[in-house]
């Protein structure tokens, strides 16, 4: 027979502070894990989010990023003419070329940062169907026209619409907020591609991009890219390239969450062990009295692992209710790999959930199984004795 | 006398408990060593950064760069000492996982401005007389297994193609906080083949480096240079290398912020776990807590019990975590190498750990000490368990 659950329970809430400290302890460290893991996963969310599976990404062969690449106009127009291009209600194809720069402006809160200014060409909205324009207007071809996306324009001065932005020797007009949701669009201003590369003497583009008529036709147009000799570009699939972006950022915040948990977790353990073996050496006489009313040694076992168990729950549960808050909060800064500024949210996902948890109940389990099993190798005479 | 014994007793009386909470503090003290030093790693750039050290750009963003013409302008500002010029770049060895500075310097002028980097005579010598030469950090060179003579191969991104290099010199950190991890070339070499392939990029530099004759003046050469170029097509910035690279910490400070608020969390953790022991501890004592005070212990002297009870074991704990710090930080600095070229445990760290012993001492004891002090006599004999 075993001992009724409402035994572990109660006896948790009659030393009310205890359990308190235990868990609130336990609740930290899950709240740190799952707060990491949303971090690294809203970064990649955000940048994965910003790629489509069907449109590729042209770059010079070696270069990592749009900033460092450079496409000559003529190689450009080979590109442009690949039979994998997928073509408008007019008939023409669907290619943007664009050029990719940095321009260092001031944040509202101080300090400075890199912003991406991305000259686009006509198709460039149509291929990013994820980006809207929320106020205003798209720039018009052959004007000092801008469209601001809408994370930088809440978080660096003077990016408000219908203001002018002063740089390359030219004085930009604002025409247009865009919002393009978790993606890395929100954190670029966009406009015409001549322009851009007129006023910062650009005369190369730094990518192209361009949707597939047919979504597996990518190998076919990437060996027909690489092989040419007189091109040496690269071609990745768009949602790839983006992905890679984040490898470095991404993988130094596992690194980072994974060697805190495992650090604090130890120190959680030990909480929840002390907290265990205190109920244990205080309940001796209780327990002697159970085991004479014929509870079996593996009842008393298992009783006082689901109290543990029951302390990683509530660890759990607090942990994860006080994470998902940070689900409000927008964190922005400098991207390693490409150098410029990314807004990005925290993103709580149903593995980040079930991963969490599971941490928190194999920390309360572990932290009382030796307890536990002292409680159950007790003798009954003697334990009887000591109260 | 008696007190210090009796404080002794009492925290080794559970022996479990005391080591369990001690070992849990040892942890805490680790993890926050730790991220204490990932955020002194961070702001080590700036230490290191001179005041006396100008560093001029191209005013729309670092990936913009300067006519090489500037050079006889700024060398002839008042004020300015010695001028160097580089670009970034870039270049990837075999994989892009190795990861690992790579700059373009004009050699000689470059080696002068930066007596932190110490290379032998002969080395010296060699490096500035072979225009295919590159010098490299102690680290880097034993990260890869180089040797001198030994040709290396890097793939541009900025500068396409494979680019050879010839190493000549292998540099050492005047202080414990230098970066031994740079790549460091001529930049003849880049320009000259640069002029072949892209012509348009020829001629161009990323940086310069101006050596002041007296740090004073560097706000007025600041201005100075810039005034020069006003209005041209590449303006500049020119500021103060640790402005410099204050601008590039503040890039990803929002980083530093998670990392420091983190640590924080760290010492909250510690916090309930040793408050927690001192809160059993004292409810079990109750009864003993009252004998003392019949025995006309005063209140005082309690609290002194309890709160050096917390002491012993939160010094103890944050000892045993501060002689850890030093051997797991070794370790990280290896695994993480390609993140933090330099990281090293700082004597400010050790201090800030015993704070938090202290802090943590103090405050896991105080709820403990307040129930102690309160319970009226006859109560505490009464109550059992």
């Amino acid at each position: 027979m075993a001992v009724p659950l409402s035994y572990s329970f109660r006896n948790l809430w009659t030393r009310r502070l205890t359990t308190f400290l235990t868990a609130s302890g336990m609740a930290l460290v899950v709240f740190v894990f799952a707060t990491i893991l949303m971090l690294a996963e809203g970064l990649q969310k955000t940048l994965v989010a910003t790629g489509s599976f069907d449109n590729v990404v042209v770059l010079r062969k070696g270069s990592n990023s749009e900033v460092d690449s450079g496409i000559e106009r003529d190689k450009a127009s080979v590109v442009e003419t690949l039979p994998q291009i997928a073509t408008d209600k007019a008939g023409d194809p669907l290619v943007a070329k664009e050029v990719v720069i940095l321009i260092t402006l001031p944040k509202k809160q101080g300090g400075s940062s890199n912003v991406t200014i991305r000259g686009i060409g006509d198709d460039s909205l149509q291929l990013r169907p994820q980006v809207r324009l929320v106020q205003g207007r798209m720039p018009r071809p052959g004007l000092a026209e801008m469209v601001v996306g809408s994370s930088l324009s809440t978080r660096f001065s003077g990016l408000i619409f219908g203001s002018y932005l002063r740089c390359g020797l030219m004085s930009w007009r604002i025409v247009g907020i865009m919002d393009a949701g978790n993606t890395a669009f929100s954190s670029e201003i966009w406009a015409d591609a001549n322009q851009v590369m007129q006023a910062f003497r650009r005369p190369v583009y730094s990518s192209i991009i361009f949707k597939l008529a047919d979504v597996v036709k990518f190998d076919a147009a990437k060996s027909l890219i690489e092989g040419d000799p007189r091109l040496s570009l690269q071609a990745k699939r768009e949602t790839k390239f983006y992905l890679d972006q984040s490898e470095v950022m991404a993988k130094f915040l596992k690194i980072l969450g994974v060697s805190l948990t495992v650090i604090f977790s130890l120190g959680a353990v030990i909480g929840a062990m002390i907290t265990m073996y205190a109920a244990v050496a205080n309940r001796t006489g209780e327990i002697g009295t159970l085991r004479a009313l014929g509870f079996q040694r593996r009842a008393i076992l298992l009783s006082f692992l689901m109290e543990s168990l029951f302390l990683g729950i509530i660890g759990g549960g607090l942990g994860l209710f006080f994470a998902s808050f940070m689900q409000l909060i927008t964190i922005s800064t400098l991207n390693f790999q490409t150098f410029s500024e990314l807004a990005f949210k925290f993103a709580l996902t149903p593995a980040i959930i079930a991963e969490s948890f599971a941490f928190a109940v194999i920390m309360g389990l572990a932290g009382g199984v030796l307890p536990a099993l002292r409680a159950s190798r007790m003798n009954i005479v003697e334990s009887l004795r000591t109260s | 006398m008696i007190i210090p014994r009796m404080i002794m007793k009492n925290a080794f009386r559970r022996k479990v408990r005391t080591s369990l909470t001690i070992f849990a503090m040892a942890i805490a003290i680790l993890a926050f060593g730790l991220l204490r030093t990932v955020i002194t790693t961070w702001y080590l750039g700036l230490e290191i950064s001179s005041a006396s050290r100008l560093i001029t750009r191209n005013a729309v963003s670092l990936i913009f760069p300067l006519p090489l013409s500037y050079y006889d302008k700024i060398r002839h500002t008042l004020g300015v000492r010695e001028v160097s010029y580089g670009s970034w770049f870039g270049g990837i060895y075999i994989s892009e996982k190795n990861l690992f500075a790579s700059f373009a310097v004009e050699p000689k002028s470059y080696l002068d401005l930066y007596p932190e980097i110490v290379l032998s005579g002969p080395q010296k010598a060699d490096f500035i007389r072979d225009r295919r030469g590159f010098i490299a950090g102690r680290k880097l060179s034993e990260r890869f297994g180089w040797h001198l003579g030994d040709v290396v191969t890097l793939k541009g991104t900025i500068y396409p193609g494979n680019w050879d290099f010839v190493l000549r010199g292998i540099y050492k950190g005047r202080d414990k906080n230098i970066d031994e991890t740079q790549f460091i070339f001529h930049w003849d070499y880049l320009n000259e083949t640069v002029k072949k392939t892209f012509p348009s990029m020829a001629d161009q530099v990323g940086f310069y480096l101006i050596g002041l004759t007296d740090s004073h003046m560097s706000a007025d050469v600041a201005v100075e240079v810039d005034k020069m170029f006003k209005n041209s097509p590449a303006e500049t910035l020119t500021e103060t290398e640790k402005a410099f690279i204050m601008g590039f910490i503040s890039m990803i400070e929002a980083i530093v912020t998670v990392i420091q608020v983190v640590s924080f969390v760290v010492i909250i953790i510690i916090l309930a776990v040793v408050a927690n022991t001192m809160a059993m501890t004292t409810r079990e004592r109750i009864g003993e807590y009252a004998v003392l005070k019949t025995l006309g212990y005063s209140g005082l002297n309690i609290a002194t019990l309890i709160m050096g009870e917390a002491f012993v074991i939160s010094f103890l704990g944050s000892l045993l975590g501060i002689v850890f710090t030093f051997p797991v930080a070794h370790y990280f600095s290896t695994a993480l190498g390609t993140y933090f070229p330099v990281f090293y445990v700082k004597s400010s760290t050790v201090l800030f750990d015993l704070g938090v012993a202290a802090i943590v001492g103090v405050a896991a004891a105080v709820i403990p000490i307040r129930q102690a002090i309160h319970i009226r006599i006859a109560d505490g004999l009464r109550r059992i368990g």
